[in-house]
């Protein structure tokens, strides 16, 4: 339980130190690399349907 | 007299070259070759029975793309002397760094168990069980890993680099037609129609040849090793040579099973050394061992970069140059991620084969997010300065971007509408 505690004091810890970003980005850029991630992870999603279609298949 | 003075001048020369290259070389070579990993294997070996020699010319076209973002690497770690993972919390922020850390955590998984499946494969085929080389492999790269010290990990590595040339003989040994190489593999064409299994094909290929985990390992180990700028020359041209033989590799392995197993559907590298024993015991054996040494290249490198990673963000000590005391979760991290994905391979009748293959094409779906942050970093000039990115640079890595996120919309649309590019 004191490691868990100790893990998410850490966790904090970082969020804090990283709080600001040195690189300054627009709105507008940072709007394009959420669309772009989410965009991937939807297609990763989309072959992990092909996989699971591809063994259920057998 | 004056020509045998000039001739040992310029041999002295040359030597001291070699010596410093030697010194410095290391993080680029090691990393390119440790991609050609078992399911890098895997996937040159199923591309060849496939489509032949016809995408030898593809894989020409990787050497490049490997370099460009490898070398990116190079300069970032050398400039700023922090790793990967580090750099994006610094330059975008906790929540895009536990974005990345989270991506990077679960494709290293990934690819780990694909090693591991890759190293029992290997092994099966010299009657070893699964569970004996899973327990062999989590010991012997404890025991690589524990000695406490980058430059022998790196030596070793080397060495193991070397191994993966074993693919060169190989490939002279089934006696291929070198005019049909030539003719077939260095036209451009996409035999078999631009189709779905094209697209799954060139996406795993990619995929093989650059990944997330590249990008940390390599800027985690020239941090590790010490780089400064004045080595950038150097590491580029480690990058380039193990961007080369990685290429040439894998071309060699396409060669062999594009000869002795063309049109055929082979599920993974150890059915294609099986089969090719069938032929010739040489080529088959060198198939196996080279497929082993390929994975536990692979799983050392990959638990290296994952660790690195961790360290670099909870603040742990995280070298090969310290003790297991002095950075017990540095190794803890690297032998949980082992002994995890080593757990996976031994669960039956898993769809091992496919988890490989489908690892290499979610890895490169997720590479265009991972190179994004990459080419902003190099583009901040307050860190880089002088060694930013150029308008060639940038142009170059984002048609790398374009090109993969097209490639996997391509793919994406196929998984959907099976019948839409028949």
């Amino acid at each position: 339980m004191n490691k868990m505690h100790a893990l998410l004091m850490k966790i904090r810890e970082i969020n804090t130190r990283y709080r600001t970003p040195r690189i300054e980005m627009s709105s507008a850029v940072r709007g394009a690399l959420l669309v772009l991630r989410l965009y991937l992870i939807g297609l990763v999603l989309l072959m992990v349907y092909g996989f699971v279609l591809i063994v259920t298949r057998g | 007299m004056n020509f045998f003075a000039r001739l040992y001048y310029w041999s002295r020369k040359a030597w001291k070259a070699v010596a410093l290259y030697l010194v410095i070389a290391g993080p680029g070579l090691v990393v390119m070759v440790a991609d050609n990993d078992a399911g890098g294997i895997t996937t040159y070996a199923a591309t060849g029975a496939k489509y032949g020699y016809h995408l030898i010319w593809f894989l020409l076209l990787l050497i490049p793309v490997a370099y460009y973002v490898q070398e990116m690497t190079v300069r970032l770690g050398a400039v700023t002397k922090r790793g990967h993972a580090e750099a994006i919390f610094d330059g975008f922020g906790a929540f895009w760094g536990w974005f990345s850390l989270l991506d990077l955590m679960i494709v290293d998984w990934l690819t780990l168990v694909t090693e591991f499946v890759g190293m029992t494969a290997a092994l099966a085929i010299f009657g070893m069980p699964p569970w004996a080389t899973v327990i062999a492999v989590i010991v012997l790269m404890t025991v690589i890993v524990l000695n406490g010290r980058y430059w022998t990990f790196e030596k070793l590595a080397l060495l193991f680099c070397a191994l993966n040339l074993v693919y060169i003989p190989g490939a002279f040994l089934v006696h291929p037609s070198m005019k049909a190489v030539l003719h077939d593999g260095l036209i451009p064409n996409f035999a078999g129609g631009f189709n779905g299994q094209m697209f799954f094909f060139l996406m795993a290929n990619i995929g093989t040849t650059i990944a997330p985990w590249m990008l940390f390992f390599q800027q985690s180990a020239v941090v590790d090793k010490g780089m400064q700028e004045k080595d950038i020359p150097w590491g580029r041209f480690d990058t380039l040579l193990g961007s080369v033989i990685t290429v040439v590799v894998a071309i060699f392995i396409v060669i062999v099973t594009g000869t002795v197993l063309p049109g055929i559907n082979i599920d993974s590298a150890a059915q294609a050394s099986q089969q090719l024993m069938g032929t010739d015991r040489w080529v088959g054996t060198f198939l196996a061992i080279g497929l082993f040494d390929a994975g536990l290249l692979g799983a050392i490198c990959i638990s290296l970069a994952s660790s690195w990673a961790f360290g670099e963000i909870f603040g742990w000590a995280h070298s090969l140059n310290t003790k297991i005391r002095e950075a017990p979760w540095f190794y803890a991290t690297y032998l949980l991620m082992l002994c995890t994905a080593g757990a996976i391979v031994l669960i039956p009748k898993a769809p091992l084969v496919l988890i490989t293959l489908f690892v290499q094409v979610v890895a490169v779906t997720l590479l265009p997010a991972a190179l994004v942050f990459l080419i902003l970093l190099l583009n901040d000039e307050a860190t880089m300065g002088d060694r930013r990115n150029t308008l060639v640079q940038n142009l170059i890595g984002g048609g790398i971007v374009v090109s993969i996120i097209v490639l996997s919309t391509l793919y994406g649309i196929t998984v959907l509408f099976p019948g839409y590019f028949q």
